[in-house]
Parts: structure tokens; C-alpha cells; sequence
């Protein structure tokens, strides 16, 4: 649910990164925090478990700027991967505007993906979403590891949409295409908001 | 679930300011602001300069909604009524209209018996309010077909581009 303040010309708009346990949702906001100007971003707040597992949110306020004079700002939040999790998981998804879903590209982790995903459909639905229609984009991380699947497999286990949604290469832990499914998602998110004409 | 669920208008904005404004003073507390239950701040009155009020919205609505989930687990709708006490400041949260989160941190200049009687009250002009947006945003969709006007109806991918320069 995008919040549109005309009273102080402000736009919100809420970014969850979704995904098996490990696959670096935490990792890609942990990268976005460290590059972003100070001016634009606020506290990085993780709800973590003493061994650094995200056990309810991880949460980053990001200003980009100004469009059409109003100030916007990204929501990003990460949920729990572990499976055991789910119930706030669901919680999180509350007012979603965007999903980002970060795959894990190991072979071993290909069954945990494809769990993940059924999960964020299902809780999506609970919360009154399709994910076939609300903004999406998924980001296949971790391609630096050499026991990687191909892209083409991955996407073809992966993709729910059709044509099929955006893909991103990435490795969170070294940047690489952090930034480029985060502008993917807000890209998606923005347009949406274009429809409601 | 393109079109948002709240479009906060000028005339009702300066409404609710009004009213937190006059629940701080009233409740003798230091800061009352309100959020969505999403983490969206809506309004804020008080010492917000040394608050990261970003974060304590999406804490709060992330502590309304487990807390939600919690009543739901054993069978009650919702837990109106959060309260938090800590050795100097203490945060009292309540849910208004089903759907915003009123919060007021006060500390021993106040009491939670004084709070909890003036929060009560400005619940209730809050709740007005937000009746009020509601109609204003069903009478728009009604006379339009939408739910309001887009400002973004014409943004463009160069829009979009300039954010991430």
C-alpha cells in the first residue's frame, strides 16, 4: 500500500526482499546501507538472533529524491528465511508494494528456492495479493560460488510470470547487481502507481 | 493494489496535527505520533529532533502487527492497547480506527492513568477524521471511476533513472 501524503508531497512505498533461509536478503540491505549517502538513508535495523539470523525484519528508509515534487522514499524490509518463520514472514508482507525474490544459485539450494517462492505466493494471497500482478522482480545471487545452477535453469524453475518478470544476476556480498534489482523493483513499483489512472 | 488505501488531503493532515498536538499537551507526554499499521509515519508532534521517528514507526507497526498475530493465536480480534515501561520513558500504544497506530511516549512528568483517559478521547476525534478521509476518498472514486488522481500518471523512465543517478 504505497502512502501518498499530499498534505507534505511525500510518496512511501514498502520494498520486501523475499527468499530461503541464507540467500542473502539481509546481505543486499547490508550493501545498500554501506553505499548509500548518508543524506539519504536512515539506521539499518536488524531484529536478529545472537548468530545473526533475522528472526523478525530487517529494515532500511531510503530518500532517493524527487519526482514530479514529490519526495520519495523506499521501505526496504527483509523477512525470515528460515521455514519456521513463516508467521511473521506473512506479517511482513502486510502493505507490500514491491517483491524482490532473492534465489539462492547453488544446485543444492535449487529445492529450497522453489519452496520459498510457493511460501511468498501463498502468504501474498493471505494478505490479499497475486504476485502475478503486484510489482516483482527476481535476483539470482551467490553467482560468484562455482557450484552455481545455469540462468536458464534457474529461471525456468523460478519464473512465475508470463512474459516472464526481471531477472538479476547478482553476488550481494561483493554489490554486484544489488543496486540494479533494487532499481528494477522501484521502477516496477513507480510505474504501477501510473496505472491508477 | 495499485491504487493506495490512504490519501492523506491537506484539510484532514492539519486536523490530525492539531489533535496529537493537543493530546501532548493534554497528556502531559513528550512525543505522540501516529503511524500505519504498514510503518508509514503519518504525523509526529513533540522532541522528535533527537528520535529516529522513521524507525520507531516501522517498529511500531512491526511490534502492533505480531502482537496482532499473538490475539489472533488465542482467539481475540485484536490487542487495542500496548504498553511499554521502561525506568524513565515509557511508550503507551493504541490502535485507532481499526487501522492507524496512535503512540505517546511520556515519562514521570505524566501518569499512564492520565494518558490512557486523554488518548481515549483524542481516539475519538481521531476516528471522525479518518471517517472522514474514507468518505472523501470513496466520493472520488465514485464521481472519477479511480481512487484518487495519480500524480505519477505521467512519470517516465528518465523520472524513474534521475532517483538512482
Amino acid at each position: 500500500m504505497t502512502f501518498i501524503n499530499y498534505a507534505s508531497r511525500e510518496i512511501n512505498c514498502k520494498i520486501v526482499y523475499y527468499g530461503p533461509g541464507l540467500c542473502g536478503k539481509t546481505t543486499n540491505l547490508q550493501w545498500i546501507y554501506e553505499k548509500t549517502n548518508p543524506n539519504a538513508k536512515g539506521k539499518l535495523i536488524s531484529l536478529a538472533t545472537e548468530t545473526d539470523r533475522t528472526l523478525f525484519f530487517d529494515f532500511l528508509p531510503l530518500e532517493l529524491g524527487t519526482v514530479r515534487g514529490f519526495k520519495t522514499r523506499f521501505h526496504l524490509y527483509t523477512v525470515p528465511g528460515q521455514v519456521f518463520y513463516d508467521a511473521s514472514r506473512k506479517l511482513i508482507l502486510k502493505g507490500v508494494d514491491g517483491v524482490i525474490f532473492v534465489a539462492d544459485s547453488q544446485v543444492e539450494r535449487m529445492d529450497a528456492n522453489v519452496e520459498a517462492i510457493e511460501n511468498l505466493m501463498v502468504n501474498l494471497k493471505s494478505q490479499g495479493y497475486d504476485l502475478l500482478n503486484i510489482p516483482y522482480v527476481l535476483q539470482l545471487n551467490k553467482r560468484d560460488l562455482p557450484n552455481v545452477a545455469t540462468v536458464d535453469e534457474m529461471k525456468k524453475a523460478l519464473q512465475r510470470k508470463n512474459p516472464g518478470e526481471p531477472v538479476y544476476e547478482a553476488c550481494a556480498a561483493r554489490g554486484t547487481g544489488v543496486f540494479e534489482t533494487l532499481k528494477g523493483v522501484a521502477k516496477l513499483v513507480l510505474a504501477d502507481l501510473t496505472k491508477t489512472q | 493494489m495499485a491504487a493506495p488505501d490512504i490519501v492523506m488531503y491537506e484539510e484532514e493532515f492539519n486536523q490530525i496535527k492539531g489533535i496529537i498536538a493537543k493530546l501532548r499537551v493534554d497528556a502531559n507526554s513528550k512525543v505522540v505520533f501516529l503511524v500505519d499499521k504498514n510503518g508509514q509515519q503519518i504525523a509526529a508532534h513533540g522532541d522528535i529532533e533527537n528520535l529516529d521517528t522513521t524507525s520507531l514507526a516501522s517498529l511500531t507497526a512491526g511490534n502492533v502487527a505480531a502482537t496482532d498475530g499473538l490475539a489472533r493465536l488465542i482467539g481475540e480480534k485484536e490487542f487495542s492497547i500496548l504498553f511499554h515501561e521502561g525506568e524513565k520513558d515509557n511508550i503507551h500504544i493504541s490502535i485507532v480506527a481499526s487501522r492507524v497506530i496512535l503512540v505517546v511516549i511520556f515519562d514521570e512528568r505524566s501518569s499512564l492513568g492520565l494518558v490512557r483517559l486523554r488518548v481515549k478521547k483524542a481516539s475519538e476525534e481521531l476516528n471522525r477524521v479518518f471517517s472522514n478521509i474514507m468518505a472523501k476518498v470513496e466520493k472520488e472514486r465514485a464521481s472519477t471511476g479511480t481512487t484518487f488522481e495519480s500524480p505519477f500518471a505521467e512519470i517516465t523512465d528518465e523520472d524513474i533513472d534521475s532517483l538512482f543517478s
